[in-house]
């Protein structure tokens, strides 16, 4: 007998979703999307996180909302959130420690840091994490007079940030982003999936949609690499190598935008060629520093600004001094038409066809000038010349660390760059597009600020762009580095965004001098955030002879019982993002889309103490802001001597950097009318909720392209607030801050860099860009350590941060490490397998998969998987401290010593950005096939936690709701 | 044995796009997001934080390597959850009658007071779509937000399921395959979609889109994209390094 279908059944279809919706931003990852949270009542009667979904009216993720999203109540609710302020009992590094009041702490903290301030401001060393908070953490340190702060661009993607902003005044994710409704060729190079999660994800399949074609360059054929048409399967460090060979293709075939060349960027600009002269490679001027060219049309040498000026772009001029120079344009046509980067003499090492470099030079020739699109917008130069259409060359680009986390990766952006302006493909239609408040080139950012003096504040912002050898940050004998991190020294010269990676390390070697705190936010430096983690680990422990700390105090605030919490002696616990106010600030880099200037808040849509009993808990920035009240710091106390800002959201409202700008751009003015420039609001936050969490002003139509040399732009990034004048962005092809860091190696310029760092600037700070090998690969026996190794970021994981997640870490709890086929044959290995892997610096044991579609020399595994047993509240014996494990313990912060025992940082000569992925390694069998992976650690305490969920629990969540 | 109706109104799926799915797990949590505070028991997790976490899912992603004859290996992402089958056979073989397929919409689901928790529907079905729970021993299954789609508490324009709302690819849609003119029933039939496992006869709903042809990385330099041919046009009569440029110029005036 059957069972009728039509039995009647209790069915509701209609149930109640939510007792309210609370609109805020995301912050499961660094991509900042819009996300509704649905309230609803929990069993305790407190107000609960039932769903949360993307926000349809966002700019950024217009509803959709990635994994890491959905699963933020997870990251919410966890059991390794901390609950109250903890002071240290253990040793460090054992997790064991005692809850203490928050006026003990900040008295603490108070009296730990009033007597460097008044003594030695340098001794303390503030970074942060991941953060974005940036405008407020480094403001409050310059108000300290520390120089020694910066957030965590410079162990991330500052190669690729500052090889931006040097060459055009932009970069990718918060800067820039493809044309995606109008691009034709699209090519992603060194990325699975980005801080730019969403916004990817829906371009891809736009250009999905539209047939448009997507190229994909990554040794790694996962994620976005999975779902491109071609993929080209590069060897690790060769990226440069691979797109200056696009370059010469281009070149021979004259296929590059000569207008637009000689319009917008340097190409035509005279190089003085006088070898022996101290400004042999920089820009020949006139009095008024303008650059000179060569008129085509007179044979004259001219200023470049003359009215009406036809610039040629080869040939040889006489300067007024007799010296002779040559345009940009022919310097670079010479370098990258060298047989050196043909298709064929770079195949070997990038381990490309050169049969598959010709056909993508080809194609991207192809879409850039077959298949150019006119837009009927007129708009005005900055030169006030009127155009009547806009022209775009549809061929766009997309990378991120790929490219940019090796030695030579300052080049690498760079070398990118380099394509798209020969292109014209900067800011036209089709193209990339800046996104407000970029373009903002280095004319228009601040120099790097050094100097310490006790009891006062930094003379100006510690991170910029220096423009030479005069803006390093060097103590009075010219060598010193001013900065713990050594950031603006001749280790680094352009590095800024400081090197977060170094800082331990260099304050262990009290080079170039001790510190007493170390202060840290969201950064989790004792384990996936640091190289060679072990000895990090080391550092942050080993005592001096006298049995004290050699770091002597660290405070340390996060949410999350992280590897680093354990580490510190003062724990300040940070909310969670659903019970916080942040900024998504215009005086950072906000969430703008390209075609309008947008920013966001978080705001408490839930507050702490009802989401869990004890819950004691302060947001970061607001802690920040009464530290600063308490040590008396300038601009955090008002006229009666009382704190200026009540917390962070009072300081996101009416704090001003200069008058009428302020952190957020939207209902400024008395009644809140105002965008961009006008007094403060009270009622700001009010209206940004009203308007689901953000602001968001369109761009004029005639200023939505050609942003670095549209006056209708200019004008209106001054009446936003966004610039004080018209900023005028000559694309830098040729970079003359890196020749003149060459004068001084060269012994012609002053200052002079000490002698063992003369031939590495020598060849490395190319004006042109250039590739040279990866400095590990360089330094160690290939035959000794072959293969590459590498981590891809997973799309259902965020850092350390997801590992925690009773959800994400069903998808992403162990992390094999990916074998090419062929290696596995080489060394017997089959799936499941356990291996060593060895590299100059040290060994893991790790578990083993065999995978085809990845570079044959390459072995990968997933990002910050791997955890210390007993951290983030995860039962010891999690399968992430049991089978996960880093890379990072293979990756030395120093490269090999060199002859004279010199040891390099692992970081890129120019900018100081760490070189996580030049690491080399071999392979092979263990000998012990089981568990768990090597090297594994003390078992970290977990202090109290702030949940009655228990390891071992059945998790059922929200079971109020259901039945 | 439960009876499957004669046949149903409208048949509600969806169209999964492997073209463009980057296996991102959007689909997934969001799906075990809504439903664990909905429709039925929560979708528990045993052991969530600790040395064997396992919970119930009702959609998962899975990932495939594939060798083609010429070129070089690929990944497929494979998202799968209950595919609403015609003949589906995880309700035929229920003793209890729990296992239903809605006569009105097609909609395979679970009476949760009558399931007993047997599990021969899992096994039943081709394609383990089915996941037990670790707490309730209650089978759960992708209901297609039954409790989302007419949902009158949500705007209307978010009345589909959790998934096709959040996939950040816009890989997933949702839609009525009886309607040969809704905009699922077109893009199966531009693009070709597929059955899962045809020849299990349980004639799913839930249809799939291939993956498109990749370029194959050795081909040939192709006629239509040869730079030389291109260049022959720019670089005519010019001489040395870079004699190109001259007549480019010369076009710029």
């Amino acid at each position: 007998m059957s069972a009728d279908p039509n039995l009647p059944r209790a069915l509701d279809t209609n149930p109640h979703v939510s007792d309210e919706i609370r609109q805020t931003t995301c912050y499961m990852c660094a991509c900042r999307c819009g996300i509704n949270v649905h309230l609803r009542k929990g069993a305790d009667g407190q107000p609960k996180v039932r769903y949360i979904e993307g926000n349809r009216n966002h700019p950024i993720n217009k509803g959709v909302l990635c994994a890491k999203g959905s699963a933020g109540i997870m990251q919410h609710y966890s059991p390794a959130r901390l609950k109250k302020p903890l002071l240290r009992t253990g040793e460090r590094g054992e997790g064991k420690f005692k809850e203490i009041e928050w006026d003990e702490a900040m008295s603490l903290a108070t009296n730990w840091l009033s007597d460097i301030r008044n003594t030695d401001p340098k001794k303390l060393a503030f970074f942060t994490g991941r953060d974005q908070s940036q405008s407020l953490t480094g403001w409050w340190a310059q108000q300290f007079g520390t120089p020694n702060f910066a957030a965590h661009g410079g162990f991330c993607s500052v190669n690729m940030a500052a090889g931006g902003i040097y060459t055009f005044g932009g970069a990718f994710w918060e800067f820039g982003s493809p044309d995606w409704d109008k691009t034709e060729l699209f090519m992603i190079f060194g990325v699975a999936e980005d801080h730019d999660s969403n916004p990817i994800k829906m371009g891809l399949s736009k250009l999905k949609q539209r047939g448009a074609k997507i190229i994909a360059v990554n040794p790694i054929r996962t994620a976005y690499n999975a779902i491109a048409d071609e993929w080209v399967g590069i060897t690790p460090g060769t990226d440069g190598l691979f797109i200056l060979a696009l370059i010469h293709e281009l070149l021979k075939a004259g296929k590059v935008d000569l207008d637009y060349l000689i319009r917008y960027t340097n190409a035509p600009w005279l190089v003085i060629d006088d070898e022996n002269s101290k400004d042999h490679g920089l820009f020949a001027r006139n009095k008024k520093g303008e650059p000179l060219v060569l008129d085509r049309k007179t044979g004259k040498v001219v200023s470049s600004k003359k009215k009406g000026v036809k610039p040629n772009l080869k040939g040889e001029a006489t300067l007024p001094s007799k010296q002779k120079a040559v345009p940009v344009f022919e310097l670079l046509a010479r370098k990258y038409l060298n047989e050196e980067y043909s298709p064929e003499s770079v195949s070997e090492k990038t381990g490309i066809t050169d049969s598959q470099i010709k056909r993508i030079a080809a194609e991207i020739a192809h879409a850039a000038f077959e298949k150019e699109i006119v837009i009927d917008q007129p708009w005005v130069d900055m030169k006030g010349e009127k155009h009547d259409k806009m022209i775009g060359r549809p061929v766009s680009f997309h990378a991120m660390r790929g490219i940019s986390a090796h030695s030579n990766g300052f080049q690498t952006c760079r070398a990118l760059h380099l394509l798209q302006i020969l292109l014209g493909s900067i800011d036209c239609p089709g193209g990339y597009r800046f996104k407000p408040p970029y373009p903002r080139p280095v004319e228009g950012q601040p120099k790097p600020h050094g100097g310490c003096k006790p009891g006062e504040p930094l003379p100006g912002p510690h991170l910029g762009f220096l423009r030479g050898p005069e803006d390093l940050l060097l103590e009075d004998d010219n060598l010193t580095p001013q900065r713990i991190d050594k950031a603006f020294s001749w280790d680094a010269p352009m590095s800024s965004h400081g090197l977060m990676h170094m800082v331990i390390s260099n304050a262990h070697a009290r080079d170039p001098y001790g510190i007493d705190v170390l202060f840290m936010y969201m950064a989790n430096m004792s384990w996936n955030s640091s190289m060679n983690s072990k000895g990090v680990m080391k550092m942050l422990s080993d005592k001096d002879e006298n049995g004290e700390y050699i770091i002597p105090k660290i405070i340390y605030s996060d949410a999350y019982n992280s590897e680093m919490v354990a580490f510190a002696d003062l724990i300040l616990p940070d909310t969670t993002y659903l019970e916080r106010h942040d900024c998504i600030s215009i005086l950072d880099r906000p969430i703008s889309e390209p075609e309008a200037l947008a920013d966001s808040i978080r705001w408490p849509v839930v507050e702490p103490e009802t989401q869990a009993p004890g819950r004691d808990v302060r947001g970061f920035q607001s802690v920040l802001l009464d530290l600063g009240y308490r040590l008396g710091l300038p601009g955090m106390v008002n006229d009666e001597g009382l704190a200026k800002y009540k917390d962070y959201a009072d300081y996101m409202v009416n704090h001003e950097r200069k008058p009428g700008i302020g952190p957020l751009a939207g209902w400024r003015g008395k009644k809140g009318e105002k965008k961009g420039r006008g007094e403060p609001n009270p009622d700001q936050l009010k209206r940004y909720i009203e308007n689901g969490g953000f602001f968001t002003a369109e761009v004029p139509e005639e200023a939505r392209y050609f942003k670095h040399a549209n006056m209708a732009w200019q004008n209106w990034a001054v009446e936003m607030g966004l610039q004080d004048a018209p900023i005028e962005n000559i694309f830098q092809l040729y970079l003359e801050p890196l020749r003149k860091f060459q004068l001084c190696a060269e012994g012609k310029a002053e200052p002079q860099p000490p002698d063992s760092h003369r031939e590495r600037i020598k060849r490395c700070f190319d004006p042109l860009p250039t590739w040279y090998a990866p400095f590990e690969g360089a330094a160690i026996d290939t035959d000794e350590f072959p293969l590459h190794a590498l981590t891809q970021r997973p799309a259902a994981m965020y850092h350390s941060w997801g590992s925690q997640n009773a959800w994400l870490r069903q998808i992403h709890g162990e992390n094999p490490l990916y074998v090419p086929g062929g290696v596995c044959d080489e060394a017997g290995l089959k799936t499941g397998d356990w291996a060593w892997v060895i590299s100059h610096h040290g060994k893991i044991k790790v578990p083993i998969a065999r995978m085809e579609a990845v570079n044959g020399k390459t072995l990968w595994t997933w990002n910050a998987i791997g955890k210390r047993s007993g951290a983030w509240n995860l039962d010891p014996d999690a399968p992430e401290a049991k089978k996960g494990f880093l890379l990072n313990h293979l990756i030395k912060e120093l490269l090999p010593a060199k002859e004279d025992g010199m040891r390099w940082s692992n970081s890129d000569p120019i900018t100081g950005q760490a070189a996580w992925f030049d690491l080399r390694v071999r392979i092979e069998k263990a000998e012990n096939q089981t568990g768990p992976s090597q090297p594994q650690f003390p078992r970290q305490n977990s202090p109290k936690r702030s949940v009655r969920t228990r390891l071992g629990d059945m998790l059922k969540f929200g079971e109020e709701w259901t039945k | 044995m439960t009876a499957l109706p004669q046949s149903t109104g409208k048949k509600l799926g969806l169209v999964i796009d492997l073209d463009i799915c980057v296996g991102c797990h959007a689909c997934v949590v969001v799906c075990k997001e809504w439903n664990t505070s909905g429709y039925g028991a929560p979708l528990a997790d045993s052991d969530p934080y600790g040395s064997e976490p396992s919970g119930a899912w009702l959609n998962r992603v899975h990932t495939f390597e594939v060798q083609p004859d010429v070129g070089p290996a690929s990944i497929v992402h494979f998202p799968k959850s209950c595919l609403h089958c015609e003949t589906a056979p995880c309700v035929t073989v229920c003793p209890t009658g729990a296992s239903y397929k809605r006569s009105e919409d097609g909609i395979v689901l679970v009476d949760e007071d009558m399931c007993i928790g047997c599990g021969l529907c899992a096994w039943a079905c081709p394609y383990g779509a089915r996941e037990m729970d670790p707490a309730e021993k209650v089978m759960k299954k992708c209901t297609l937000c039954v409790d989302r789609i007419y949902n009158e508490n949500i705007p209307e324009i978010d009345r589909e399921p959790a998934c096709v709302k959040t996939c950040p690819a816009n890989a997933r849609h949702f839609g009525d395959f009886a309607d040969p003119d809704s905009d699922v029933s077109v893009m199966v039939k531009e693009r070709g979609g597929i059955d899962l496992m045809p020849e299990q006869g349980t004639k799913p709903v839930n249809k799939y889109l291939m993956p498109r042809p990749k370029t194959n990385p050795l081909m040939e330099v192709d006629e239509t994209f040869s730079l030389a041919d291109m260049a022959r046009e720019n670089t005519t009569g010019a001489t040395g390094l870079l004699g190109w440029i001259d007549r480019a110029l010369d076009r710029l005036g």
